[in-house]
């Protein structure tokens, strides 16, 4: 009889901390998918804002639509990215609206002479060459393919940089597991996206020296 | 050529190097040094320590004074094609990470230093020693930074490095036909460092499919021959020299035999 007895109470004992285990179990699965999905990533990147707000859809409408009036190929093939403070200047010697950040502009750089310090969203490592020339003229492909509408765009979104290793988070995307994002919303351009629309646009995936350098 | 991109038509990227012109002035490994951004240490002296993407290698006939005659050659990767072209090279075939590939668009093999780990096996693969490693980071004098091109990535402590046939002004070069809507590259525009360096013009650089350039012709005149060429791996650099002494120490051969019957043997073997 008491031998009995024992045996249940020890099944009843094993089964209890069985539960007990998983639970813990569970709880440190939880804390640890919550710490690297979303607490390190969130702690991995610092925001930085534009030196200056930028109104995209403004300049759009004045230069007549088109992207290639700030950013434009030079003769030798090369893009020309973020146009520099002389090309600005060129509208922008003195104030033409009453706009604050147009009179903060023309205080801070104009009169000082001094380039604009742009934080590049798509700003590739020195590892990586990339050909705008390939894609626009090559491949006949529209801006707002890999930049988003940001002709658009009335301000300058914020700018996030990994602490570790400078680079924007633009690169990698919001989501390492791509969350809550559009496949190709121009929000990341990791090795892997451009492999993808390689094969698919070209058959192939291309060679390593093609990007890398 | 197994995977044959559509959109490009494939080139096979070469170079001819006349020995007979070559004069050893080494112009050659100046100009690939500043262009691509080699590094080299306070104390180069230790040879086998040293990098460099092309070296001239000075060989004689090992006659005595007054018939002594030295020839020297000039040695880049060889970018081997492989075993039946199809990019098998010996590098590319060991390498674990795939830091080294055969980009078969341009016949040109490249290396990625990112993912390189440096195991250096592609470096006990190849025969021609073209490969080098970074034992050290590299540190060039205070101001020699700003000279850097920035067109070539620096190379860190722990990764293998090799001429890469200048791919960047290969890049260069289609980018600006791009804009200029071409798809053809003009001979002149696609030329490496070493080859617009050479004084005596003994280097020639071009696609070696393209009738209309000089290295198709000249890759195939009587006294053209490659290094090793018995090993099969077909390598993208030529050597022109009128010197049968010169071909005898391109490749191993025994007591008996003569490099000009090999080679004639080996191209009818090869077209039969």
């Amino acid at each position: 009889m008491s031998t009995q007895s024992d045996n249940q109470t020890a099944a009843a004992g094993n089964r209890s901390s069985g539960w007990v285990v998983f639970v813990f179990f569970m709880i440190g699965l939880v804390a640890s998918i919550i710490s690297g999905w979303v607490a390190f990533p969130e702690l991995l990147y610092s925001t930085k804002q534009q030196p200056i707000d930028f109104n995209h859809q403004v300049h759009l409408e004045q230069m007549g639509g088109q992207c290639n009036s700030c950013h434009f190929f030079r003769e030798d093939g090369s893009f020309s990215g973020s146009p520099t403070l002389e090309e600005c200047k060129s509208c922008h010697m003195y104030p033409m609206t009453g706009n604050e950040n147009e009179q903060k502009f023309i205080d801070e750089y104009v009169n000082q002479d001094k380039e604009v310090p742009w934080l590049i969203y798509a700003e590739q490592p020195p590892c990586v060459f990339f050909s705008h020339a390939a894609h626009v003229k090559g491949a006949d492909m529209q801006c707002a393919t890999c930049h988003g509408d940001i002709g658009h765009s009335t301000s300058l979104r914020e700018y996030q940089e990994n602490r570790i290793t400078g680079y924007s988070r633009d690169i990698w995307g919001k989501s390492m597991l791509r969350l809550g994002e559009p496949d190709h919303g121009g929000r990341h351009q990791k090795m892997n996206d451009c492999a993808e629309c390689h094969l698919k646009e070209t058959g192939s995936k291309g060679d390593c020296f093609q990007c890398h350098k | 050529m197994a995977q044959q991109p559509q959109h490009t038509k494939t080139k096979r990227y070469g170079m001819v190097i006349d020995l007979d012109k070559c004069t050893g002035c080494g112009a050659c490994m100046v100009a690939c040094y500043a262009e691509n951004n080699v590094p080299f240490r306070q104390d180069d002296s230790d040879k086998m320590r040293s990098l460099n993407w092309i070296r001239v290698m000075k060989v004689d006939n090992g006659k005595a004074f007054p018939d002594t005659e030295v020839c020297y050659i000039p040695m880049p990767c060889m970018q081997c094609d492989g075993q039946h072209m199809q990019g098998h090279s010996p590098c590319v075939s060991v390498c674990p990470a795939v830091a080294t590939d055969y980009d078969y668009p341009t016949g040109i093999v490249s290396q990625i230093y990112t993912r390189c780990f440096g195991c250096r096996y592609c470096m006990a693969a190849c025969p021609y020693h073209a490969r080098k490693f970074n034992w050290w980071d590299p540190k060039w004098p205070a101001d020699m930074e700003k000279y850097l091109n920035p067109d070539v990535s620096a190379r860190m402590r722990g990764v293998v490095e090799k001429c890469s046939f200048c791919y960047h002004r290969y890049q260069k070069a289609r980018d600006k036909a791009y804009v200029e809507g071409r798809d053809e590259l003009h001979e002149d525009e696609y030329q490496t460092a070493c080859t617009q360096a050479c004084p005596t013009n003994a280097i020639t650089f071009g696609d070696l499919y393209n009738p209309e350039h000089a290295v198709h012709s000249l890759s195939r005149s009587k006294n053209a021959f490659r290094l090793l060429e018995r090993l099969n791996t077909n390598p993208k650099v030529y050597y022109l020299s009128s010197k049968s002494w010169v071909r005898r120490v391109a490749d191993n051969y025994l007591e008996g035999e003569n490099p000009e019957q090999v080679a004639k043997a080996r191209k009818a073997a090869a077209t039969h």
